[in-house]
C-alpha cells in the first residue's frame, strides 16, 4: 500500500514528569493536543479554509415542498448568468443514483419525487457565491405538491400510501424477555415524547474537491466522521473504482454524528469532475440544517411493574422514531433505543415493540447518544415514578435496581463490561451541593431564572433537585465488522503513526501519541496526515475511537517494541523477552543493561500496520434475544434547577456527575468530554428543538434554535469512575457519549422537584425540552 | 457595481481590488485576505465565531460590510501574536484545555482579550456574562472560563 508522504505536525517538547511522578506526555498524563496552538492562533485549517488557484464554488438547489412530484427542471436561467460554468441533476450523475449509510435509498438528486424540505434537486458551479445563489434562484422547477405523510403512526399502521420504493417502515424490532404475565402490586406508565434535537457543531459542512490532472479521479477534502465510508459511497455514484476517490480530512470543526452521513461529499466531486477544476463547497446554517441528518424525535410509552419494595418486575414498552425521508442509521438507532429499555438497572421481565418509520419529515440519523437518549428519559422519567409509588427517594430507588457486572439484558445478553452503577450513583451523591442560595448570595440578577430580563420574583422561585442514571453500549453492534488501522513506523527513534481515525475535536490526536510515548519510550511522536492511504479506522462514533483506533495504535506500537527489542537484543546476546520500557530506556529487566531507546534505536527502521477488532456481536433474533453489543459504559447525573413557576424560566445551577471511564487516559479530556456533554443534554432538556411545521423546518437559524451559552452552562462537578475494563485494550472506556443522557432526565426530574413543592402535585413533564408554557400554564 | 477600496488590518493596508460591494467583512478578510482565523457559523450575530476588533469595538465581522470598514484599525487572531509565540490567553486556552474541535477558538480568544483589557478581576459571573455571546458547541464552556480565570490571575500576579 502506497502511503502518502506529507509533512507531519511535531508535538511540542514536553517537561520531563507530571507532579504525580508520571512521565509527562505518557498515558494518565494531560499534554497538550498538537493541534492547540494552531487552533488557537486561527492557522488550523478547517474543511471551510482549504483553498485552491483557480477553485469555483458548488451550491445545492433544495425542494421547498415535503413531498412533491417533480413535472419538470429548466435550468436555461442558471446557464444565462456570467459566471456560471456547471448546472447538474440527476442526468449527471454517472454512477449509482442513491446513496446511504445501510441501505442506498437517498437520491444524490432528487429526479422524479421529493420527500423532505431541503431535499437536492440540482446544483451549480460558478465563480462566486453570490453568483451561485442567483444561479440557483433562477433555476425553474414545477412541482405537483403531494400530501406529507408526517404522522409517524400512519407509517406504522399501513393506512399510508408509501412514500418511497422501499415502504414507510424501516424497521420493527420486538424484544420478549421471561414472563409476560409477570406483575407486582406497584405499577406506573407514562408516555414520552423527545423533539428532535440538531447536532449544531459550529463548523458547517464544507469541502473543496480536485480533479486528477488528466484522469478519472478526484482527491475530496472534507469534514467527515468516516473516510472509508464516504469514500465507498462517493465513488459508487461517481462509478469510479475506490481507488481513484482519494480523501482527506480536512479540520472538522465538531461533529456530534452529523458528519456520518453523506452531505455535500457527491456533489462537490461531480462538479469538480465535470468540469476539470477545483470545486469548493460550503453550506451556510439554515442550509446545513436541511442538509445532515438529527437525532431522531421520538414518542415512548412504558409501563414498569415493581415489587412493594421497589424491585423492577417488568417493563412494558413501545417505541416510535420518526426517521423523516430516509433511512440513514434509523434502523440502528432503534436498536439501540430498544436494547437499552431497562436502563442501568435489573429486570428480569419485558416486552418491547419499537418502530423506526419513515415520513416526510427531515432525515434522522445520529447524533450523540443514537437512541439511547430517547430511551433515557422515559426509562428515568419513570423510575421517578416508580420511586414515588413505593415510598422511595430517587437515590434509593436507583440503588435498588442497579445493574452489576454479570447482571442479564432482557436482550439475554450477559453485562461482560465493568458495570460499577451502584458507585457512580454513590460518588456523584457525595458531591457537594451548590451552596449559594436562590439568586445567589450577592443578589446578582443574572443568577435567577429569566436572568437580565429582571422577571423573577425571588420568593416564588422553587429549587428542585433531579437524578438520572444511564448505560451505554460502545462500538458497533449487530454483528457488524468493526475495526480500525494504524500503522507505527520506528525510524533512527522517532515514531511516526498513521491512521484514518477523523479527528473531530475529542483529541484522538492527543491520545495516539500519548500511547506511543507510553509503549515505545520515546518522546518525540510524530502525526501523518489523516486520509485514505491506509485502511479504515471505522466511524468516529459510537464512543469508540479511544477503544478501537487507540487499540490500533497500541498494538501497532507494540509489533514494533518487539521488533525493537529483538534488535537490542541480538546485538547484546540477551533473550528479547528480558527487555522491557522504563521511562525513555530500553532496559534488561533481569540484568544491568540500560540504554536510551534513542541511542539503541539509531540506524534501524521499523513499520508495522495492524487491524485492532473487538469480539464479534451477533444479530438479534425475532424476539429481541443476542448478544448484539460488545461493551457498556454507565453514569449518573444530579442537577439542580432553580424554576420560576410562574413564568416557566428555568435556572439549572449545578450539575454533578460520576462517570465510569474504565481509564481516564488524559484526564483533562475527559473532563472536557464530560462538560460538553453535558451542556448538550441540558440543551436538550430546556431549550433545543427543531420545529417543523406542516413538514417545513421553522427555525433553521442560530437565532431561532437555541444553543446553550456560557450564561446557561452551570458548574459541573466531576467525579471520574476509573475501574479498568479488562475487554478494552488500554482499559479505557469511551467516553463521548455517556455525559450527554442521562443529564436530560436529570434536568427535568429537579424541574418537576421545583413544581412539586409549589402545590404537592407539579407537574408531569413528559416532553423534552420542556417550554415555559409546559410549567406554567 | 465593483470597486477598490483598502482596509487596514492588522497594521497593514490592504487593497480589495474589483470586488462586489455586498461583501461583509468576513467574506473579504477571508476570501480575499487569506485571514482565515475568523469563522463563519451562523452568519447572523448569533456565535461570535467571526469576532474581530474594529477600532474598540468587537464586533462580528459577519454584520459589517466590509467596503463600511474601510478607514478603520481591523484586528484580527492573526494580529495578535507571531505564529509560534502565542499571547498570553491563547496559550491558556491551550493549557486549560479550552480546545476542543477549534472553531470557536478565535472568536473567544478576541472576546476574552477584549474582557481582559477592560476589566482585570472580572467576577465568574462577569466572564459568563462577556462572552455569552460566544458559543461553543464542544466544551460545555468549564475550562475556558477556567482559562480566562488563569490568564486573569498570572496578570495580577505579574502586576503585584
Amino acid at each position: 500500500m502506497t502511503i502518502t508522504e506529507t509533512p507531519a505536525t511535531p508535538l511540542l517538547p514536553s517537561p520531563p514528569t507530571t507532579a504525580d511522578g508520571l512521565r509527562e506526555g505518557v498515558i494518565g498524563t494531560s499534554p497538550v493536543r498538537p493541534d492547540g496552538i494552531a487552533k488557537v492562533q486561527g492557522s488550523f485549517e478547517f474543511s471551510s479554509d482549504i483553498f485552491a488557484e483557480g477553485a469555483l464554488w458548488g451550491a445545492t438547489l433544495r425542494s421547498p415542498h415535503p413531498h412533491a412530484r417533480i413535472l419538470s427542471v429548466d435550468l436555461s436561467g442558471a446557464w444565462k448568468i456570467n459566471g456560471v460554468e456547471a448546472v447538474i441533476t440527476a442526468e449527471d450523475v454517472p454512477g449509482v443514483l442513491t446513496y446511504g449509510l445501510i441501505t442506498h435509498d437517498q437520491p444524490v438528486f432528487a429526479r422524479d419525487i421529493v420527500r423532505y424540505v431541503g431535499e437536492p434537486v440540482a446544483a451549480v458551479a460558478a465563480d462566486h457565491p453570490e453568483t451561485c445563489r442567483r444561479a440557483l434562484e433562477a433555476i425553474v422547477v414545477t412541482y405537483e405538491v403531494l400530501t406529507p405523510l408526517l404522522d409517524a403512526e400512519a407509517a406504522i399502521d399501513g393506512s399510508s400510501v408509501p412514500i418511497h420504493p422501499d415502504g414507510n417502515l424501516i424497521r420493527h424490532q420486538r424484544i420478549l424477555c421471561g414472563d409476560p404475565e409477570a406483575t407486582g402490586p406497584v405499577v406506573v406508565e407514562g408516555t414520552y415524547e423527545i423533539g428532535m434535537q440538531d447536532q449544531a457543531f459550529l463548523g458547517l459542512e464544507a469541502a473543496l474537491a480536485v480533479p486528477d490532472s488528466g484522469g478519472k479521479g478526484v482527491e475530496l477534502h472534507v469534514a467527515t466522521q468516516w473516510l472509508h465510508e464516504d469514500r465507498g459511497q462517493i465513488a459508487a455514484c461517481l462509478d469510479l473504482p475506490v481507488e481513484q476517490v482519494r480523501l482527506v480530512l480536512g479540520g472538522v470543526g465538531g461533529a456530534f454524528g452529523a458528519r456520518e452521513d453523506i452531505s455535500l461529499q457527491v456533489h462537490c466531486c461531480l462538479l469538480a469532475l465535470r468540469l476539470g477544476k477545483p470545486v469548493r463547497m460550503a453550506y451556510n446554517r439554515a442550509e446545513s440544517f436541511l442538509g445532515h441528518v438529527h437525532r431522531h424525535p421520538a414518542r415512548i410509552w412504558m409501563r414498569h411493574h415493581a415489587t412493594a419494595e421497589g424491585e423492577l418486575v417488568k417493563i412494558e414498552a413501545r417505541f416510535v422514531l420518526d426517521g423523516g425521508a430516509y433511512a440513514s442509521t434509523s434502523s440502528a438507532v432503534l436498536i439501540n433505543a430498544v436494547t437499552h429499555t431497562q436502563g442501568p438497572y435489573r429486570c428480569p421481565n419485558a416486552i418491547v415493540d419499537g418502530y423506526a418509520v419513515r415520513t416526510n419529515h427531515l432525515p434522522c440519523g445520529a447524533m450523540r447518544g443514537f437512541g439511547v437518549v430517547q430511551a433515557c428519559f422515559a426509562h428515568e422519567s419513570q423510575m421517578d415514578k416508580l420511586a414515588q409509588a413505593a415510598g422511595l427517594d430517587p437515590v434509593e430507588i436507583r440503588l435498588i435496581n442497579a445493574m452489576r457486572t454479570g447482571d442479564l439484558l432482557i436482550t439475554g445478553q450477559p453485562v461482560e463490561s465493568v458495570a460499577p452503577v451502584e458507585r457512580c450513583i454513590r460518588e456523584t451523591a457525595a458531591l457537594a451541593m451548590p451552596t449559594e442560595p436562590i439568586g445567589g448570595s450577592d443578589g446578582d440578577v443574572m443568577c435567577l431564572p429569566g436572568g437580565a430580563g429582571r422577571t423573577a420574583d425571588v420568593s416564588h422561585i422553587r429549587r428542585g433537585v433531579g437524578w438520572g442514571v444511564s448505560i451505554k453500549n460502545l462500538m458497533y453492534s449487530e454483528g457488524f465488522d468493526d475495526y480500525s488501522t494504524a500503522r507505527c513506523r520506528m525510524v533512527n527513534g522517532v515514531v511516526t503513526l498513521k491512521f484514518a481515525t477523523a479527528e473531530v475535536g475529542q483529541g484522538f490526536v492527543t491520545i495516539a501519541a500519548q500511547i506511543a510515548r507510553t509503549i515505545l519510550g520515546v518522546d518525540e511522536v510524530l502525526l501523518d496526515r489523516i486520509d485514505t492511504g491506509i485502511g479504515s479506522a471505522g466511524s468516529t462514533s459510537a464512543s469508540r475511537q479511544t477503544w478501537m483506533s487507540g487499540g490500533a495504535v497500541d498494538a501497532a506500537c507494540r509489533q514494533v517494541r518487539e521488533r525493537f527489542f529483538e534488535h537490542v537484543a541480538a546485538a547484546y546476546g540477551l533473550d528479547p523477552l528480558r527487555l522491557g520500557i522504563d521511562g525513555t530506556d530500553v532496559v534488561d529487566t533481569m540484568g544491568d543493561l540500560r540504554i536510551p531507546v534513542t541511542e539503541a534505536a539509531v540506524g534501524v527502521e521499523f513499520d508495522e500496520t495492524v487491524e485492532y477488532r473487538h469480539r464479534p456481536t451477533e444479530d438479534l433474533d425475532e424476539n429481541g434475544q443476542g448478544n448484539c453489543h460488545v461493551a457498556f459504559a454507565f453514569v449518573a447525573h444530579r442537577a439542580v434547577v432553580d424554576v420560576d413557576p410562574d413564568l416557566g424560566l428555568v435556572k439549572v445551577v449545578q450539575v454533578a456527575t460520576a462517570q465510569d471511564v474504565g481509564r481516564a487516559l488524559n484526564p483533562l479530556s475527559v473532563i472536557g468530554q464530560i462538560e460538553g456533554g453535558i451542556a448538550q443534554g441540558l440543551g436538550l432538556a430546556v431549550m433545543e428543538e427543531i420545529i417543523q411545521i406542516d413538514g417545513r423546518i421553522r427555525n433553521a437559524s442560530f437565532t431561532d434554535y437555541l444553543l446553550p451559552t456560557m450564561l446557561d452552562m452551570p458548574p459541573v462537578l466531576v467525579a471520574l469512575v476509573e475501574e479498568p475494563d479488562p475487554q478494552a485494550p488500554l482499559g479505557a472506556k469511551g467516553v463521548g457519549e455517556p455525559p450527554c443522557i442521562s443529564v436530560t432526565p436529570a434536568v427535568v426530574a429537579a424541574i418537576r422537584d421545583a413544581l412539586r413543592q409549589v402545590d404537592g402535585v407539579g407537574r408531569d413533564l413528559h416532553r423534552v425540552p420542556v417550554r415555559p408554557a409546559d410549567i406554567a400554564l | 457595481m465593483n470597486e477598490f477600496y483598502t482596509l487596514t488590518v492588522n497594521g497593514r493596508d490592504h487593497e480589495i481590488a474589483d470586488a462586489w460591494l455586498g461583501e461583509n467583512l468576513l467574506y473579504v478578510l477571508r476570501e480575499r485576505l487569506g485571514l482565515i482565523a475568523a469563522k463563519g457559523a451562523c452568519e447572523q450575530g448569533e456565535c461570535g465565531s467571526c469576532s474581530v476588533m474594529v477600532e474598540d469595538r468587537l464586533v462580528c465581522s459577519c454584520l459589517v460590510l466590509a467596503a463600511s470598514a474601510v478607514g478603520t484599525a481591523i484586528l484580527t487572531v492573526e494580529g495578535l501574536a507571531e505564529p509560534g509565540a502565542p499571547t498570553d490567553v491563547q496559550q491558556a486556552f491551550v493549557d486549560a484545555g479550552a480546545v476542543q474541535c477549534g472553531f470557536c477558538t478565535p472568536g473567544l480568544i478576541m472576546a476574552t482579550h477584549h474582557l481582559l483589557d477592560r476589566s482585570a478581576h472580572p467576577t465568574e459571573m462577569e466572564i459568563r456574562e462577556e462572552l455569552s455571546g460566544n458559543i461553543c458547541r464542544c466544551t460545555g464552556y468549564g475550562r475556558i472560563i477556567e482559562a480566562v480565570q488563569q490568564v486573569a490571575l498570572a496578570r495580577r500576579e505579574a502586576k503585584s
